[in-house]
């Protein structure tokens, strides 16, 4: 595409996408430590990314700054409009993956010391793998103006699902077998469910990333998987889940 | 013929209006393969679209792109020169008459259609006089017919408050956008089919503009407008349908709303973000 005849206006657009590409290193970063983190038992590491996460609300903030006087400024149209538009967008899914790796690292302490479950604690690092590959095939298509590859990242979310629901069936079956396991069971619940609430945010970006490029909205309903939320929980102890 | 040479040859069909004709209400006028000649010099090439019936219809695009010169051919202004000449039609409804046929007399097709331009132009008289030239000259002369007329025009023209304690006093005396106003009051004055707006608000300050695009905006109710203008944001503000033009040729014809929020054709693409012309 030819330069805009103001040059200011492509530093501004440029600015933009280069903000929120830092931005989504930032939360890449952010996911893999509070992961290690947790399986680590590593209480240091969950500290500073906690700390971390300051960074990654500060940079939205610029972002939506910087797309706000865009407008104003340039009373953007077609393409250019989109495309600040899916940064405002963009940014907010960014913003929430950040949030939920650090409420993933707030959750160490209260883990640590506690006993570990191996089976777990495999589940939880293959879904964070599917969900790090998702962000990083979503960057991309962001960076490289892919939508094929934006479609590709929107249709794969189903793989971290199945990996959540069966992690949520095991959990559930550790708390029937012992009562003494639901506080460290239900914290890692809550780390499943953060993380496939990640992958659900990278499909959100694909959305985003293909309306800007395509100039229309993906209009087929997305595979869903999660049934983590129909799953019938057992009454009495007696009835175990298979 | 392999899928390549199709294409090819879909490549160089005339463009055809493509707002979804038909099913979005009563058509006004329809320009079929519209070509115009200023003696031997080319301006127009093959121009499709539609105007629909009281809507607001904006063409844009670069200068010397042949908007003006596409809007004048709905009036017959180019009549007034002699070695101008038109290929193709515009069919004005419900009449089904073919308004650039010359064996359409171009008085008639001005009768029917009025134009407001660019800088403001009332008639060195009073702005009764103003108004009511248009009702005089089609022999409407009963003076309680043309008062009410002429008071209506003025409503309608959203100037009626501030100039009817003065009716007689001379048009000069307005300010710019006043007397825009009163151009456009009197090109209503004789209830016109059209109204064609040649860059109405180039000459005006922002507040005169504004006054005018709202009632632009009102006045599409009574009055099938087109508009020409140089000013995109305009063109977005206040028109439902949008006509890009580049090099005499109508490149894209779109509902507003899709125009300036994902064009089809790369070259208003990349008019309308402002990376050329």
């Amino acid at each position: 595409m030819p330069e805009h005849i103001m040059k200011a206006f492509d530093t501004d657009l440029q600015g933009l996408t280069r903000l929120i590409t830092e931005m989504g290193g930032l939360a890449e970063k952010q996911v893999v430590d509070a992961i290690s983190a947790l399986n680590k038992q590593d209480i240091s590491l969950a500290q500073r990314v906690v700390a971390e996460d300051a960074k990654i609300d500060a940079l939205q903030r610029e972002i939506e700054e910087m797309a706000i006087l865009t407008l104003a400024r340039r009373q953007p149209m077609a393409v250019d409009l989109r495309e600040i538009i899916a940064a405002l967008r963009i940014s907010n899914d960014l913003e929430r993956i950040g949030d939920l790796a650090k409420n993933i690292a707030k959750r160490v302490n209260a883990l640590a010391g506690g006993f570990q479950l191996q089976q777990v604690t495999r589940g939880i690092e293959h879904m964070t793998d599917l969900v790090l590959t998702q962000l990083k095939n979503v960057l991309d298509s962001y960076a490289r103006r892919d939508a094929a590859k934006a479609i590709m990242v929107w249709r794969s979310d189903e793989q971290i699902d199945a990996v959540n629901n069966s992690l949520f069936r095991e959990l559930l079956t550790y708390m029937i077998e012992q009562p003494r396991n639901i506080g460290v069971c239900i914290h890692l619940v809550f780390c499943a469910k953060n993380i496939e609430r990640m992958g659900d945010h990278a499909t959100n970006i694909a959305e985003t990333v293909y309306y800007m490029i395509e100039g229309q909205v993906l209009a087929d309903a997305r595979p869903k998987g999660d049934v983590t939320s129909e799953t019938r929980i057992p009454s009495s102890p007696e009835r175990r889940n298979s | 013929m392999n899928v390549a040479q199709r294409a090819a040859i879909v490549e160089v069909m005339p463009q055809v209006p493509t707002a979804n004709a038909e099913t979005e209400g009563p058509v006004r006028a329809r320009v079929i393969d519209l070509s115009f000649y200023y003696s031997d010099k080319q301006a127009l090439h093959g121009v499709n679209f539609l105007v629909y019936d009281r809507q607001v219809t904006a063409i844009i695009g670069p200068s010397g792109c042949g908007k003006s010169t596409l809007l004048r051919a709905f009036n017959r202004m180019h009549d007034l020169y002699p070695d101008n000449r038109y290929e193709g039609q515009v069919i004005l409804y419900p009449e089904e008459i073919n308004i650039v046929s010359p064996q359409v007399d171009p008085m008639l097709v001005r009768l029917k259609i009025g134009m407001v331009f660019q800088k403001p132009n009332p008639f060195p008289k009073s702005i009764y006089d103003n108004v009511a030239a248009g009702l005089w000259v089609r022999g409407i002369r009963k003076k309680t017919l043309v008062d009410e007329r002429v008071e209506q025009a003025l409503t309608q023209a959203a100037l009626w408050g501030e100039v009817k304690d003065r009716l007689k006093t001379s048009a000069y005396g307005l300010s710019g956008g006043q007397q825009q106003r009163l151009c456009i009051a009197r090109a209503l004055a004789p209830d016109p089919e059209m109204l064609l707006l040649d860059e109405p608000t180039s000459a005006l300050d922002p507040i005169a503009t504004a006054r005018i695009e709202e009632l632009v905006t009102e006045l599409a109710s009574v009055v099938t407008i087109v508009i020409v203008t140089h000013n995109m944001q305009q063109a977005a503000r206040i028109s439902n349908y949008t006509a890009f033009m580049h090099l005499g040729q109508m490149v894209e014809f779109r509902k507003t709303a899709i125009m300036f929020t994902n064009p089809s054709d790369r070259r208003t693409q990349d008019y309308i973000t402002g990376r050329f012309g």
